[in-house]
């Protein structure tokens, strides 16, 4: 059975984009932006606050990604799967509590930063928020490589592992950030633009206005 | 369903550089969790199962000059050396994936004097795969995992999955990952390090401790891969999330329970042995007795290797794997180091000592930071 | 005690990431960890981190943390106790 491409979101250079919604603010630096993202679409969820920036970047993907999506009326929370790829894994936190432990005076670990120091920690966000509870899985490549994720979400589709996935790219590091999430579903249940889940169209959609 | 045979292995800890060394050592009772006084990893004391650089280096002199490769990648390399040599499995065929799994990899290099030696980018996951590409002279850029304690099983049920698929016919998976001043401070600031050696499931126990290692399991279609043709099969295996809290287990073990469910859907069979997670920490080790017992499982033999090695992250689920296969070869069950008496409400099996048992299979499972889950079966042929 | 009280609450605010908080907004004899502010098991150990980096105390035990972070007068009280003895 062919699989589709039912949505995606695209949050880089400080814009987020999904579907029909969009905002761009370049006035803010950064990570600022996802913040102010999060407050533009009016998400009430107090602990994205507490979130690192990966986790924060991971999240919002994935809300503007099911916005006006019916994931959780379609699927049973088991039969999601959310498998996610970056270049840094959580560098961008390691390198906070790295600096908090390099001086013996000033010796000051965080559990809420070390938590924060592997990738997987983002799936438990969004799992969290959504009650999704099935397979998940965090890979490091150096590029976005859209012909393993083709590869590995699909064996999980064929072989009835699950029956929705999130997947996508979700990088961070100290200058940039950059993420692409895709739905991927058996068919088509909300769009009329019916896109392949191919590799081809995975990474034309990541090359959109980059 | 098509098979999956374990071919070989190999664990690197400081109890031995082989499986064998350290199932010896583990016969006798060994552990490789001591004391540790050094200011450079911790202010205060500490237990914990550390390789020694020494040995390490000696043994990697065999193969390289230990000054070009860190840590890390040493006890990888020798690792999957000592795997390879016990199969005839090609490694640099278009068949044969690597997958290597790592919570930290080289986050030593992070420390400022380590960072310059090496190079800034030699801190990425990815920069690993590269180089085990160039070193092994690999076909297929290794695949690398990176989700929390249960990247070890996860990168098994993977393989797995690939081979069963009809993608590799070959998967070399390896899991390691170093103890350093940056995790060692990370598990005291959640105050979840023992006093002592770690107790998984006892009374008396009161936090993790933590350990290095390195472990490889090699995997194949083809049962003459190895020297003798391999007895053990990998089965299904399935990763869940608890949905709950990203630090705390489920108090109700919802993912794990939902994880094994899933393995005990797949095979109908009876479960002959559990080799936990228990990683000794209070909340953990009581989650899993909950989650083994709403599955039924409670009379099912079930141990913790942690006693033995700590809690090795990355590696754990590999060289935990490697051990559960070898208990299943020798029809033994190993006894859980450092246990005495149940410190679990709900009351399930746990090994006291060492003894002799017909095995047809194992189910392995893993849980970690999160909130992620992953059950594994393994199985006689 | 009173301005401790007061300075507590925006530690707690800044230290906890409760960015949608004002300091008049919490309640300094209410439990911290019952409803209240939603505060979880990490949060609780962020105190402890707090309490040792402003105000160099450490926590013996998870017995006396329970009392110790009960709510802000508690912790206050502690803070005042401690630097006094």
């Amino acid at each position: 059975m062919p699989y589709t491409i039912t949505n995606f979101c695209i949050i880089r250079n400080n814009k987020a984009q999904a579907g029909s919604l969009s905002y761009s603010d370049t006035s803010v630096a950064g990570h600022e932006f996802l913040i102010k993202a999060y407050q533009h679409f009016g998400i009430s969820y107090p602990k994205f606050y507490k979130m690192d920036n990966l986790s924060r970047l991971g999240f919002l993907s994935v809300e503007l990604l099911l916005k006006n999506h019916p994931v959780h009326q379609l699927y049973k929370p088991e039969d999601v799967g959310i498998i996610l790829s970056n270049a840094s894994s959580s560098l961008s936190t390691d390198i906070i509590h790295q600096r908090s432990i390099s001086n013996r005076s000033e010796y000051f670990p965080s559990p809420s930063v070390f938590v924060y120091t592997l990738p997987n920690v983002m799936i438990g966000e969004i799992c969290i928020r959504h009650k999704f509870s099935g397979e998940g899985c965090f890979f490091i490549h150096e590029r976005f490589n859209a012909a393993f994720l083709h590869q590995y979400v699909k064996l999980l589709l064929d072989n009835r592992i699950i029956q929705c996935s999130i997947t996508g790219w979700v990088e961070m590091n100290e200058q940039n950030y950059e993420s692409v999430v895709y739905l991927i579903e058996k068919q088509s249940q909300t769009n009329n633009q019916i896109v392949n889940f191919e590799p081809g169209e995975l990474n034309k959609i990541y090359l959109k206005d980059s | 369903m098509k098979e999956i045979f374990a071919i070989a292995d190999n664990i690197v800890t400081p109890l031995g550089f082989s499986t064998q060394e350290n199932a010896a050592n583990m016969l006798k009772n060994i552990t490789g969790i001591r004391q540790w006084n050094d200011v450079q990893i911790a202010p205060e004391p500490f237990y914990a199962s550390l390789i020694d650089d020494e040995t390490l280096n000696q043994k990697f002199a065999s193969f390289d000059d230990p000054a070009r490769f860190t840590r890390f990648e040493k006890m990888i390399i020798c690792s999957v050396k000592d795997a390879l040599s016990n199969s005839n499995v090609d490694f640099t065929n278009k068949k044969t994936l690597f997958i290597l799994s790592t919570t930290k990899g080289n986050i030593d290099l992070l420390e400022k004097n380590k960072m310059t030696v090496f190079g800034n980018e030699r801190t990425s996951l990815w920069h690993t795969a590269r180089l085990m590409k160039e070193y092994f002279s690999l076909y297929h850029m290794p695949l690398v995992v990176s989700n929390a304690c249960i990247s070890g099983l996860l990168a098994i049920i993977i393989g797995a999955r690939l081979i069963r698929n009809g993608l590799f016919e070959n998967v070399v998976i390896n899991g390691s990952d170093i103890i350093t001043e940056f995790v060692i401070s990370g598990f005291n600031s959640f105050k979840s390090l023992s006093t002592g050696p770690c107790r998984p499931f006892d009374k008396t126990r009161d936090g993790l401790s933590l350990g290095e290692g390195s472990g490889t399991i090699i995997l194949s279609s083809n049962r003459n891969r190895s020297a003798v043709p391999s007895s053990v099969c990998i089965g299904e295996g399935f990763s869940t999330n608890d949905a709950n809290h990203i630090s705390g287990p489920s108090r109700t073990g919802e993912g794990l329970f939902l994880a094994i469910s899933k393995v005990l859907n797949a095979h109908a069979a009876r479960i002959s042995y559990i080799s936990a997670h228990g990683t000794a920490t209070l909340y953990n080790d009581e989650m899993e007795s909950i989650a083994f017992t709403r599955a039924g499982l409670q009379n099912v033999p079930v141990n913790s290797f942690k006693g033995y090695w700590g809690h090795t992250l990355g590696a754990a689920g590999v060289i935990e794997s490697a051990m559960a296969i070898y208990s299943l070869k020798n029809n033994l069950l190993l006894n859980t180091l450092g246990f005495n008496e149940t410190g679990v409400s709900n009351p399930i099996s746990v090994i006291s000592k060492a003894t002799p048992c017909k095995l047809e299979n194992c189910l392995k499972v893993a849980s970690g930071f999160g909130g992620c889950n992953a059950a594994l079966l393994f199985y006689k042929a | 005690m009173e301005n401790l009280v007061e300075k507590l609450k925006s530690e707690i605010i800044e230290a906890l990431n409760l960015a949608e908080m004002k300091p008049e907004q919490i309640d300094e004899n209410a439990p911290l960890f019952v409803d209240g502010l939603g505060l979880d098991s990490i949060d609780a150990l962020e105190l402890i981190v707090l309490l040792e980096k402003k105000y160099g105390l450490k926590v013996a035990n998870a017995e006396e943390g329970k009392k110790v972070l009960y709510s802000v007068n508690s912790m206050a009280e502690f803070i005042t106790r401690n630097k006094k003895g």
